[in-house]
């Protein structure tokens, strides 16, 4: 199939950037999103342009690294997946595709499509951990009883990768969907309770200072999230958050 | 305590226990006025009651007017808020493919919401508070009868249809406004308990509430 894509280029972080249009020719069907962007990049850098910079890893789906927002979609059209996963047959001969980076305050635009997402480390190194005895004797992990639920819970939310798509579609670039599993992930399990009330306090305080948005309940990050994290997880943060600021007053 | 008033999520909190407390009044509302429907003597005593009760007059409308203000500002504060979390927008941008209308535009039924409001006190509100504290007149009676006045000024505010119309409009936009407040509110505040019922509750409330207002606002026009 043959394309017309318009991609944001931005020579740095300071630079101001624009759409700029490339046509691609002869794309198939089965490649994936990012290896049309190779077939892209081939052809500029034999014409001796500078290639798009667009961030990857992994290029299956669990590093949370690529992160196009595809015709107005975090990810583009497909549900559940990264942008490594969406293959071109979700494309049609001669459809214009609009390629942008992550926007959010939060997020600066590095180069091209590649936003720095640092701010979601800092809000992970603000509590997003337990602090174990890793010295040789620790417990078993065995020995603390643990509801198949809440387990199940904990582990839906620990499967968030990071990638940033809950912000990039939300209206309002609110990092809640994101923080909030951060939060379930340790607030579901026993381990993690001891240091509930600092962590979500800490996570969310951060969060706020990074300069998201404000969470309305739009729901658009649980849709467009590649892992279905679940909104739920918004709520959970929300009550351990009250909790903590009343039990700390 | 700082923390809960500085937060994102205290902000939230707060716009949603707001919006809790204005979704009781307005069941209380809808109530009051749907006795007009059946009984005028009704009707009249039960606004008569509202309008000269010390605990409604002077605890629940004040605390009524701060919770109306209170979401009206704070909604604007965080539409504010939201725009410059993202100062560079998307060239396309497909929010219909993941949320609703409804969620997508608050901010614009409320300012409908806003518009309406603005009219409703100045047809009933600002007239009441006139007559009551400025003329100092607070028996409700029709000057040189014995029947109280509340049915007969309501029922002639809807004689005229652009007011019906304007109604009818900011009754709908409450309606959106609501299918997504509702539920929202509960979320917000960390509830998902029942979350089902819920969600139906709110959708039945956001459509049956308003349409009963745009009921009652025909119903007075038609019967002129």
């Amino acid at each position: 199939m043959n394309l017309t894509l318009k991609i944001w280029r931005q020579k740095d972080s300071k630079a101001k950037g624009q759409m700029v249009e490339y046509k691609v020719t002869d794309i198939s069907e089965h490649m994936s999103f990012l290896e049309m962007m190779d077939v892209l990049n081939e052809g500029l850098v034999a014409k001796g342009e500078e290639p798009v910079a667009f961030d990857h890893d992994c290029r299956e789906g669990i590093c949370g690294m690529c992160s196009l927002q595809i015709n107005g979609e975090a990810h583009g059209p497909d549900r559940g997946i990264t942008t490594c996963q969406l293959h071109m047959r979700m494309f049609n001969d001669g459809d214009t595709i609009v390629i942008e980076p992550w926007r959010a305050a939060a997020f600066p635009v590095i180069k091209d499509l590649i936003v720095d997402r640092t701010a979601f480390e800092r809000i992970q190194q603000a509590g997003g951990y337990i602090s174990i005895n890793t010295s040789g004797n620790t417990q078993d992990a065995n020995a603390i009883p643990i509801s198949k639920e809440a387990a199940d819970k904990a582990m839906d939310a620990a499967t968030c990768i990071g990638c940033g798509a809950c912000v990039a579609a939300c209206k309002n670039a609110s990092a809640m969907l994101f923080t909030s599993a951060k939060v379930s992930q340790f607030a579901l399990l026993p381990q993690g309770r001891v240091e509930a009330t600092e962590r979500v306090m800490n996570m969310v305080k951060q969060m706020d200072l990074e300069g998201f948005g404000n969470c309305t309940n739009t729901g658009a990050c649980e849709i467009e999230c590649p892992k279905g994290i679940s909104l739920e997880n918004i709520a959970r943060m929300n009550r351990e958050y009250l909790a903590a600021s009343l039990a700390k007053s | 305590m700082s923390g809960l008033i500085k937060s994102s999520i205290a902000r939230k909190v707060a716009m949603a226990l707001s919006a809790l407390f204005l979704i009781i009044f307005l069941l209380l509302h809808f109530s009051v006025n749907f006795i007009s429907i059946f009984s005028e003597d009704a009707f009249n005593e039960a606004s008569h009651f509202m309008g000269t009760n010390p605990l409604v007059q002077f605890l629940m409308q004040p605390i009524l007017i701060l919770g109306v203000v209170f979401h009206f500002v704070m909604g604007f504060v965080l539409e504010a808020k939201n725009k410059a979390s993202r100062p560079v927008k998307y060239s396309k941008y497909n929010g219909g493919a993941s949320a609703s209308w409804m969620s997508r535009n608050m901010l614009v039924s409320g300012a409908v919401i806003l518009a309406f409001l603005g009219l409703h006190f100045y047809d009933f509100w600002v007239h009441e508070m006139t007559v009551k504290y400025v003329e100092g007149d607070m028996s409700g009676v029709i000057p040189g009868t014995e029947h109280l006045r509340y049915y007969e000024e309501m029922h002639a505010k809807f004689a005229d249809l652009w007011r019906v119309i304007f109604y009818c409009v900011g009754f709908a936009l409450l309606s959106l406004h609501l299918l997504h407040g509702f539920q929202s509110a509960f979320q917000s505040i960390g509830v998902r308990k029942f979350r089902n019922a819920i969600v139906k509750l709110g959708n039945i409330y956001a459509i049956v509430i308003p349409l009963g207002f745009i009921f009652i606002a025909l119903f007075h026009f038609i019967t002129q």
